[in-house]
């Protein structure tokens, strides 16, 4: 079932540091820093400058990333709406 | 008077090399908000390291206050894009998006949009959907909002904490100057992702308009500084000078806009024709108003600045709306809370 | 304006007051520091609240280059207290130059002791006590952390105790300690002037060696437990007043300080056995 497609900005806009299994996201076109959990960093990273939705998003991720959750589409697409609001992603 | 130091220092940088008590001046700038725009124009000039590292912070500051307006224009422009309506942004994040040079250095406070007057409703929606609020008022302020002034009750955003003013004139309605608000959004200037700024000439009577038709004159040396900035910016195309007449006419904004210039031409040298320089007997209290802070960063002339705040309620309201007004402010602060 | 400039640590103040009061005894406590280094960093003000304030019963509004609305006005006998609130404020909004971080330090063979915590956690009075027990006393209510080197840089401002802390300072000599205050919004206190050395020392930076999260509480057993560096990362950008407003450089100092030096959480009940479990931790990250 198709979502609404997201995009994050590029890997330029961002700095990461990882903080033991948690990622420091530094997002400078806000200014904003982020602690995400995984599979936060992983979303973003499939979505830097390349659109898509949740199921893409899915498939990119699936490649690199085990999912633990039974229901890994509805989570995904849990973890972009919280994306969005924070300003990370953005409608496509 | 160390707020003419930092006048003196915006208009002629060089000026620097004779300031003796840079204590004084960073008082005087900080408390009219004009650090950033100062650290930029003395740039690159020959100063003592600790003058020069004081004024990189201030630089630094400005940066990092341009990154965060430009961001809460971009999260507006998120919320409300789906309603496909042009959103103007107004003052210091307009200059800022558009790249202009009243934009450098600018301390830049709340966002401020502007929208057609219809579409206020669905713009309040968008918002409140999106994750602003109100700022808690009581129900007085919100029915004198929505009533007579020329914006939205404040927003504020829940989780960046960032307010937002949408404005659908630019002048209270019962001022007695009737801006002309559907001129203000057709004539805009479209900067290619939804966000538009106001055409040249409105963003001068704009301007113009805030600081002396609305308003007791705070911060009013950098308004007056972005009016420097913008008259620079703008004369150099071709007829602008009488499009700007022709505009602040239409927005019954002409005598605010000579002030604005003749203010500007004696404070920073602003260029302006020369029919504008005429002597009016106003000017110079304007004058010591805008200069009224001292070396401590002390707002000064106590009895000055109070006429001007009597003023600025005047401006806004008609004489029996005003007093019925203040009693009920008045009551309110008397009131046990 | 009555005038007084001081400099503490990297930082020069202009502190203007209405009375002269609040001045000599800021004077006194800090006798010893450092001349300011012009231009002064930060203009304070102490002005009277309303304009006859200044004479009847004299009411203390905190001004300055920085400021924040709502901060109410103090009594003129506590006039000492409004210029260190308001050379708060200004670090607080105006500091750009390093990552504050709301934290005491101190320091010892050049290594620096960051003891972080809320207000009343008690970290002022350990770091004093650690600076009465030979240990370099740095700061206790700003933690400068430099942008580019990552130092500690000390900021040894005095340190106020509430009285029954002070129990704990038997020896210090009496010109180092302010006047009583009554009546303050952590009741009745006094400020303590850092030792000789502190002053002495206070351009020299540090580098930070470990992180510490205390808790003091009469009912507690010592104990100590790791802190992850994610944990120490979110409670210190809740502890820093300037993390946000210096964008990426505070990022990066910050990672830098958290990815690099080890945070540890102690529970203790009394001031001994604190500086004991400060001394054994110290031994183990050396």
């Amino acid at each position: 079932m198709a979502g609404p497609r997201f995009v994050a900005d590029p890997p330029e806009a961002a700095r990461t540091v990882a903080l033991e299994t948690l990622t420091a996201f530094y997002h400078a076109p806000s200014g904003t820093t982020h602690i995400l959990a995984p599979p936060a960093p992983q979303i973003l990273e499939a979505l830097a400058g390349r659109p898509g939705e949740a199921d893409e998003v899915l498939a990119r991720i699936g490649e690199r990333f085990e999912l633990a959750s039974d229901d890994a589409p509805a989570a995904i697409a849990a973890r972009l709406a919280e994306l969005e609001a924070a300003g990370l992603v953005r409608r496509a | 008077m160390s707020a003419s130091v930092v006048a003196r220092l915006l208009a002629d940088p060089a000026a620097a090399a004779e300031v003796e008590d840079w204590t004084a001046v960073f008082a005087a700038a900080r408390g009219e908000s004009l650090t950033g725009s100062l650290a930029f124009r003395l740039k690159g000039l020959k100063l003592p390291d600790k003058v020069g590292r004081l004024l990189a912070d201030a630089r630094g500051a400005a940066e990092a206050g341009r990154t965060q307006a430009l961001w809460e224009a971009e999260m507006a422009r998120r919320a409300l894009a789906p309603l496909g309506l042009p959103i103007v942004l107004l003052k210091g994040t307009a200059y800022v998006a558009a790249g202009l040079a009243a934009g450098t250095g600018r301390s830049i406070g709340d966002l401020d949009i502007l929208v057609p007057r219809t579409a206020l409703p669905e713009v309040e929606r968008a918002l409140l959907a999106a994750g602003w609020e109100w700022v808690k008022e009581d129900s007085y302020d919100d029915l004198y909002y929505r009533r007579w002034m020329h914006e939205l009750p404040p927003l504020i955003h829940s989780t960046r904490d960032r307010m937002i003013d949408v404005h659908h004139t630019i002048l209270p309605l019962t001022a007695r100057p009737k801006p002309d608000a559907e001129a203000l959004v057709a004539d805009s200037v479209a900067l290619g992702n939804g966000l538009h700024i106001l055409c040249p000439e409105d963003m001068v009577v704009h301007a113009a308009g805030h600081l002396f038709a609305d308003g007791d004159l705070a911060g009013g040396l950098r308004n007056l500084w972005d009016i420097d900035r913008l008259l620079r910016e703008f004369e150099g195309a071709e007829g602008f000078w009488q499009r700007l007449h022709d505009r602040a006419a239409r927005h019954g904004l002409l005598s605010a806009v000579h002030r604005a210039g003749r203010l500007a031409n004696d404070l920073y040298g602003t260029p302006v024709p020369e029919g504008w320089r005429v002597r009016d007997g106003a000017d110079p209290l304007f004058k010591s108003r805008l200069l009224a802070r001292d070396g401590w960063g002390h707002p000064t002339r106590r009895a000055l600045r109070f006429g001007f705040y009597l003023r600025s309620h005047w401006l806004r309201m008609p004489p029996l709306m005003l007093a019925r007004h203040l009693w009920r402010k008045a009551r309110r602060r008397s009131e046990p809370a | 304006m009555r005038r007084l400039e001081l400099r503490i640590g990297p930082v020069s103040f202009r502190i203007g007051s209405a009375w002269a009061g609040p001045l000599d005894q800021l004077e006194c406590l800090y006798a010893g520091y450092p001349a300011a280094e012009a231009p002064c960093d930060f203009t304070v003000r102490l002005e009277p609240a309303r304009p006859w304030r200044r004479f009847l019963r004299p009411s203390v509004a905190i001004a300055g280059d920085y400021w924040l609305p709502d901060t109410a006005p103090l009594p003129l006998s506590l006039g000492l207290l409004a210029a260190e609130m308001g050379m708060n404020l200004q670090m607080a909004l105006g500091q750009r130059r390093y990552l504050l971080l709301h934290a005491a330090a101190v320091e010892r063979e050049g290594r620096a002791l960051l003891i972080t915590g809320p207000s009343g956690a008690g970290k002022s009075t350990l770091a004093a006590l650690l600076g009465e027990r030979g240990w370099r006393f740095m700061g206790d209510e700003f933690a400068l952390v430099g942008l580019d080197d990552g130092l500690l840089h000390a900021f040894p401002r005095a340190v106020s105790l509430k009285n029954e802390a002070l129990a704990l300072f038997p020896d210090v000599a009496p010109e180092r300690l302010g006047p009583l205050l009554e009546g303050t919004p952590k009741g009745t206190i006094r400020h303590l002037r850092p030792n000789d050395e502190a002053v002495a020392r206070m351009d020299q930076p540090a580098s930070p060696a470990l992180i510490l999260f205390p808790r003091f509480d009469r009912e507690l057993e010592p104990a100590v437990r790791p802190v992850g560096a994610a944990e120490v990362f979110v409670r210190l950008t809740q502890a820093s007043t300037n993390y946000v407003a210096l964008a990426e450089p505070g990022f990066a100092a910050l990672t830098r300080l958290v990815t690099n030096v080890p945070g540890r959480a102690i529970d203790y009940a009394t001031g001994e056995q604190a500086v004991a479990l400060v001394e054994r931790l110290w031994e183990e990250v050396r």
